[in-house]
């Protein structure tokens, strides 16, 4: 399972057109890929066969048909080879339906827009339960500050690798007395080492130099110590790359007045979630940063912070969504099918339209609608 | 300064309607005046002396405690410190280092001040917070975070406050291991503190001339634990129409918060997400350093605190910054209804580092703790 999980991370590796550390890059032109063709029937289409790719697509709901039609026309100028199996999932479904977790599990990638939780009702979240199903158990959210986007804070440039099955987000509550209601938080030692793991290779195969663990172990000492002694010892293995450990209140100060400070950050279920929206936050909001949750088999990319993933009915109404997030999730897909320069022409074109500033939604400021947006990048591809 | 004036004259409508209340609804009086001294005391603006206790603490504390009560009695303030120190040895009836008189002191007087403690390590006795909550019954954790004009960060326009349940959730220590490598940590939400927590909100947001109040959760994934929470909070707002509530889940709560932080007004939370988020708007505004906190009892205890650590390596040094400390004091005074001196005070304090001459080392400048003190002395 840990060597499918370093397949998985090696594809997320390919170093994309803008990074000018890479020897083949500095030329300036076009790389070229060579693959050798795989045998062996049953095997996965290689590129170069021409075979386009299923992936399952999953619209969801409010603002979600939205961003993933914008996702479905860039691929389709892009002659992407990608071919999108959709599936509908609503949030008032009691579970996910058993033939979109069969086409998953057949696809092994999935694109997906946001799925509304009811709050307070009797409904676990879909979100949590198709994690739970498949397994994915990293939830990835890369937050970096794009040119040409003003924001408060500069230098940002942070993954926050969350732990994504168990935790506080364990589901595990009752109700003791009347007025008295208990929740488990839950850890286990394999756990939190899949997910140590996890960062530390991220962190080796994409070049970064620090992985910080976030922790109240303070406060609870067995519970996020066991957390800590996991991150430990996956650390010992990795000399190379610093570690250090941070309190999650700590954290979110340091996160406001230095973010320049951090690289990789590995956390629980729940400091993970808040830790990610504030950095997703301060390098631009959630309308721009990408995420996927990843597992040892599957893969379901998303829009990076889960924050107002749904949206509101106004941005649904007037098709103000930001459709950037779900963009750069596809591209993070596209190297994850291994389908590289596709993904480097998605980037390029994104970055453009972003650094041009013509075309913004408006929580970045603008007051572009999807639709304008989706057609500048689609005129900046090359 | 015209939004002061307007929140002196709401805060004194609000007296009004407090005393109205009271005279009409004799059960209601009892529980309020279970928040605020004055109702049960006469005159507390001024005509005799209130007693209060002091807790300089360690490290930088004694430094900050003397520049505080140098202050106080420059502008008047009618209150007589009864000084307590953490002592060398554990005591058996209260199993910490803080002693039974100055528990009892507090429980007496009501309304203290306590500096930095830095808590000795090793076992057989409590850490000094958790003795000082659960002794006198620290319910609520009140830390009001605005903008300090004058002083650059990266937000302008801060002005919230956090409350946060301080007793139970996520802190409860109730920990243990199932199997070797299972751990599992219980999160307790019962009725009873989560109405006591919702009920200081809004009465703070009355008294205090606040008009929203949100409640943070995470109910669509803990759906009982803070659903109980959210249903305590919507009761208690049904009896204050005139503030607005609403319910913001927190990774939209942390979002907006480094985003565009004057959408919040008054926040209250349980636990663990009150530990992050007021911790969160500490940093927006430029540190601990700056941030002054209360915490609230049972039986209208007040106690406040600086939340920065001892220091111990510039104790004694004259560089300590005393604004975290005299910022509690007057947080202190508020409670006490002694609003015009809390006004003066805080105003002399936000003068005197928005002018920038005087200012101690954290915040760039090279004065002293004494030189930043008489300038606020002299701003008053």
């Amino acid at each position: 399972m840990a060597r499918r999980a370093l397949t998985i991370l090696k594809q997320l590796r390919v170093p994309c057109a803008s990074d000018p550390s890479h020897p083949l890059l500095g030329l300036g032109t076009a790389r070229t890929v060579t693959y050798m063709p795989r045998p062996g029937d049953g095997a996965p289409p290689a590129p170069g066969d021409g075979a386009p790719r299923a992936v399952t697509l999953i619209p969801g709901e409010g603002i979600g048909p939205l961003v993933t039609g914008a996702v479905e026309q860039v691929m389709k100028a892009m002659n992407a080879p990608v071919y999108f199996e959709r599936y509908e999932v609503h949030g008032d479904m009691k579970s996910v339906p058993a033939e979109v977790l069969e086409s998953i599990r057949k696809n092994k990638v999935c694109l997906k827009g946001g799925i509304r939780t009811p709050v307070g009702g009797g409904v676990s979240s879909l979100n949590v339960q198709l994690r739970k199903e498949l397994d994915l158990f990293a939830s990835l959210v890369n937050c970096f500050n794009l040119p040409g986007l003003p924001t408060r804070h500069e230098n940002v440039d942070i993954v926050v690798i969350r732990e994504n099955t168990e935790g506080e987000y364990a589901g595990l509550e009752h109700e003791v007395v009347p007025g008295v209601v208990e929740s488990l938080k839950v850890i286990t030692k394999f756990c939190s080492e899949r997910i140590a793991k996890y960062a530390f290779e991220y962190a080796y195969l994409n070049n970064r130099k620090k992985v910080t663990a976030v922790h109240k172990a303070n406060i609870m000492k067995l519970a996020d110590g066991l957390f800590l002694e996991s991150c430990r010892e996956v650390a010992g293995k990795y000399p190379s790359i610093e570690y250090n450990e941070i309190i999650v209140d700590n954290c979110c100060m340091q996160l406001v007045s230095k973010p320049e400070q951090f690289d990789v950050m590995v956390t629980p279920n729940l400091y993970g979630n808040l830790v990610a929206n504030t950095a997703a936050g301060i390098a631009g909001g959630t309308g721009v940063m990408p995420g996927g949750n990843v597992g040892a088999d599957h893969a379901v990319f998303e829009q990076g912070a889960s924050a107002g993933n749904v949206g509101k009915e106004k941005m649904v109404e007037q098709k103000t969504a930001n459709p950037i997030a779900l963009l750069l999730s596809s591209a993070m897909m596209l190297k994850h099918l291994q389908f590289p320069s596709f993904a480097d022409r998605l980037e390029t074109a994104v970055k453009h339209v972003i650094s041009e500033g013509r075309y913004r939604t408006k929580d970045l400021g603008g007051d572009s609608t999807t639709q304008e947006v989706v057609d500048a990048i689609i005129a900046k591809l090359d | 300064m015209a939004s002061q004036i307007v929140r002196r004259v709401l805060r004194a409508r609000a007296s009004e309607i407090f005393a109205a209340q009271s005279a009409t609804n004799p059960s209601s009086a009892r529980v309020f005046s279970c928040f605020d001294r004055s109702l049960s005391s006469a005159a507390a603006s001024g005509s005799h002396l209130i007693r209060a206790t002091l807790f300089p603490g360690d490290g930088i504390g004694p430094e900050i405690a003397e520049s505080v009560k140098q202050v106080f009695k420059a502008a008047d303030v009618p209150i007589e410190w009864e000084e307590h120190y953490v002592g060398q040895e554990v005591d058996p009836r209260t199993q910490s280092f803080l002693t039974w008189e100055s528990l009892e002191s507090v429980r007496r007087n009501k309304v203290g001040l306590k500096g930095p403690m830095a808590t000795p390590i090793g076992k057989g006795h409590r850490s000094l917070n958790l003795t000082l909550r659960k002794e006198l019954n620290l319910y609520a954790n009140v830390r009001p975070c605005y903008s300090l004009p004058g002083y650059k960060t990266r937000y302008d326009d801060v002005n919230l406050i956090t409350i946060r349940e301080n007793t139970e959730g996520e802190y409860s220590g109730l920990e243990h291991q199932v199997v070797r490598g299972v751990v599992e940590s219980l999160k307790i939400i019962t009725r009873q503190a989560s109405l006591r927590v919702a009920e200081y909100a809004f009465h703070y947001a009355k008294t205090h001339g606040r008009d929203r109040v949100s409640a943070i959760h995470k109910a669509n994934i803990m759906q009982k634990t803070d659903g109980l929470f959210l249903k305590c909070c919507r009761e208690v707002a049904e009896k204050y129409p005139e503030i607005k509530y609403e319910e913001v889940v927190i990774d939209n709560c942390c979002m907006m918060l480094v985003k565009n932080p004057a959408l919040f007004d008054v926040l209250v939370m349980p636990n663990l997400y009150g530990d992050i988020i007021s911790d969160l708007c500490a940093g927006l505004i430029g540190g601990l350093g700056l941030t002054p906190s209360c915490n609230i009892g049972e039986g209208g205890i007040a106690l406040a605190e600086a939340v920065h650590g001892s220091a111990p390596d510039i104790a004694g040094k004259n560089l300590a910054n005393p604004t975290a400390l005299m910022l509690s004091a007057v947080t202190m005074l508020r409670h006490l209804e002694l609003h015009d001196k809390a006004d003066r005070i805080q105003n002399a304090i936000l003068n005197t580092i928005a002018e920038g001459k005087y200012r101690t080392a954290d915040l760039g400048g090279s004065s002293s703790t004494t030189d930043f003190t008489k300038a606020i002395i002299d701003h008053l």
